[in-house]
């Protein structure tokens, strides 16, 4: 039987930057995907802030399924079939400022042919089945009759990581950590989105979105531009999702009947409609990343954060599979890949932009677990725009007691609380 | 506008006839358990009858594992990944 040194199992971002570093630093790393290539079982609302891409393949613009560059930011809130809306319009900066939208199963298999081409050997359509395990060591994998071993495993399998919880390396994951996206990608004829949202030929728009579309339950809809196409969706909390009086599906169905959503949607064709799971609880939801023969990554290790008008999750995945990369080519190196040698991936991982950024925003979600903000807040805001630029000849009234009766409607109590909690949130 | 199930009829599945990946309790007693379900599955499977019992077809699934997390000890007896080359190909992601 064929030895490995290391087995990667899943063909994401986190599993093939992981391989991919390894390969380069010449490591025997084999990658395992279930799906016919990666990214066949992967899916993103859209977009990827790129500073951690760039620190694994500098050059990647060259080669990488880039659909747009993001130089146009829009938020969105939606209440009452009323908008209120801000634009942001600028080129990045600096080239590590820039994000891009992306699809999925064409962005990762990218990456994954990327660590095949590095000396990575990538098998398709195997399902792993099990952690084999030697006491509380990690050996190895099991595909249906087929056993592998390495001397560590990488967990890259995605929110729904039946293997680390059923090898017992994690606790369950529960409905308050995460949040469930669907997702719909219309195609466009060429040059229709570009006239529509007033963008350059390859610089793209992301658009999030909040309001009554949620029916009171943390999260929003979404809108990233690809090439000729539009990825766009909703995301809600599952925590409350049971008292909910609407299906996602019909939320969906609200968002896009949203004017400006209606508009934009026009004469577009349907490709593709998916869903996936969101690890959204943040730094509380991490728990276990390493230990005697293996680590976790990505999704899997649960590196998320919901920033409230987006939630982050490929760079974090990135440059996790970089650190487990790292960990294990230090590992190899010493022969050793006890749980002892292998935390210097937990370390990595805390004094990297993860670990300080999962801190950063780690009272968020709970901030954002309030329908007020979903509910109450759109009302007053939408209510205040309407307010200002409503003149009908009924008498104009002084602007202040106009924004303070808005406010009422909160309650001023509630918006003074809800404000200092964002203020400590952040 | 299309429903749910002409928007999952663009997608490419290999489906694995016969052999459901997920295994529910259709007639489970406690309706906000079930809820969860109709509410929150992203390819809406899950689907109320007349008579309350829940209905369910694991053939345009996605895979998000959803209905795992939220029922996985109540109505969702059985939550596998679909076998080898079976279930959700995405085209986009």
């Amino acid at each position: 039987m064929e030895r490995f040194e290391a087995i990667v199992v899943g063909g994401g971002l986190a599993g093939a930057a992981a391989a991919y570093r390894m390969a380069k630093a010449g490591v025997k790393v084999l990658l395992v995907e279930r799906g016919s290539y990666g990214g066949a079982k992967n899916m993103t609302g859209g977009r990827i802030y790129t500073h951690s891409l760039e620190a694994l393949i500098p050059n990647f613009r060259e080669t990488a399924p880039l659909e747009r560059k993001v130089t146009k930011e829009r938020i969105s809130i939606l209440e009452g079939g009323k908008a209120t809306t801000v634009e942001y319009e600028a080129e990045p900066a600096k080239p590590e400022d820039e994000s891009y939208v992306v699809l999925r199963s064409v962005f990762d298999k990218w990456l994954v042919d990327q660590a095949a081409a590095a000396g990575a050997v990538v098998v398709n359509r195997i399902q792993v089945d099990a952690l084999l395990k030697e006491g509380e060591k990690i050996i190895g994998i099991r595909c249906g009759k087929d056993t592998m071993l390495a001397d560590v495993v990488v967990l890259a399998d995605g929110v729904n990581s039946l293997l680390a919880e059923r090898a017992g390396l994690r606790a369950p994951i529960t409905a308050s950590e995460v949040a469930v996206g669907a997702k719909e990608v219309y195609t466009f004829n060429k040059g229709v989105l570009e006239e529509r949202l007033g963008l350059e030929a390859n610089d793209g728009l992301a658009w999030l979105c909040m309001g009554d579309i949620t029916h009171g339950l943390m999260g929003g809809g979404f809108v990233y531009t690809n090439k000729n196409s539009l990825s766009l969706g909703v995301v809600v909390g599952l925590e409350h999702i049971g008292e909910a009086d609407a299906t996602i599906e019909d939320m969906m169905n609200e968002f896009m009947s949203y004017g400006p959503i209606a508009r934009l949607l026009k004469g577009g064709k349907l490709v593709e409609r998916s869903g996936h799971m969101v690890p959204e609880a943040g730094y509380k939801a991490v728990t276990t990343l390493s230990g005697d023969g293996f680590i976790i990554v990505g999704d899997a290790a649960g590196f998320c954060i919901n920033m409230g008008y987006t939630v982050r999750g490929m760079d974090f995945a990135i440059a996790s599979g970089m650190y487990a990369a790292d960990a294990i080519i230090k590992a190899k190196k010493l022969q050793d890949f006890s749980a002892g040698a292998l935390r210097y991936y937990d370390i990595l991982v805390a004094d990297s932009f993860i670990g300080k950024d999962l801190k950063t925003y780690r009272h968020f979600p709970e901030f954002l677990n309030n329908p007020r903000i979903f509910q109450k807040y759109p009302a007053m805001v939408n209510g205040i725009m309407g307010d200002v630029f409503t003149v009908n000849g009924s008498g104009a009234k002084p602007l202040v007691p106009k924004l303070l009766k808005r406010a009422t409607g909160v309650g001023l109590v509630n918006l003074a609380m809800d404000a200092l909690k964002g203020g400590r949130a952040l | 506008m299309m429903n749910l199930e002409e928007k999952l009829g663009v997608n490419k599945y290999y489906v694995n006839e016969g052999h459901p990946h997920i295994e529910i309790i259709h007639d489970y007693p406690d309706m906000k358990e079930k809820m969860k379900l109709v509410n929150a599955c992203p390819a809406g499977l899950y689907t109320l009858n007349e008579d309350g019992t829940l209905a369910f077809d694991y053939a345009g699934c996605v895979e998000c594992g959803t209905c795992r997390v939220l029922c996985g000890n109540t109505i969702v007896t059985k939550w596998e990944y679909p076998d080898d080359t079976k279930g959700v190909e995405f085209r986009q992601g």
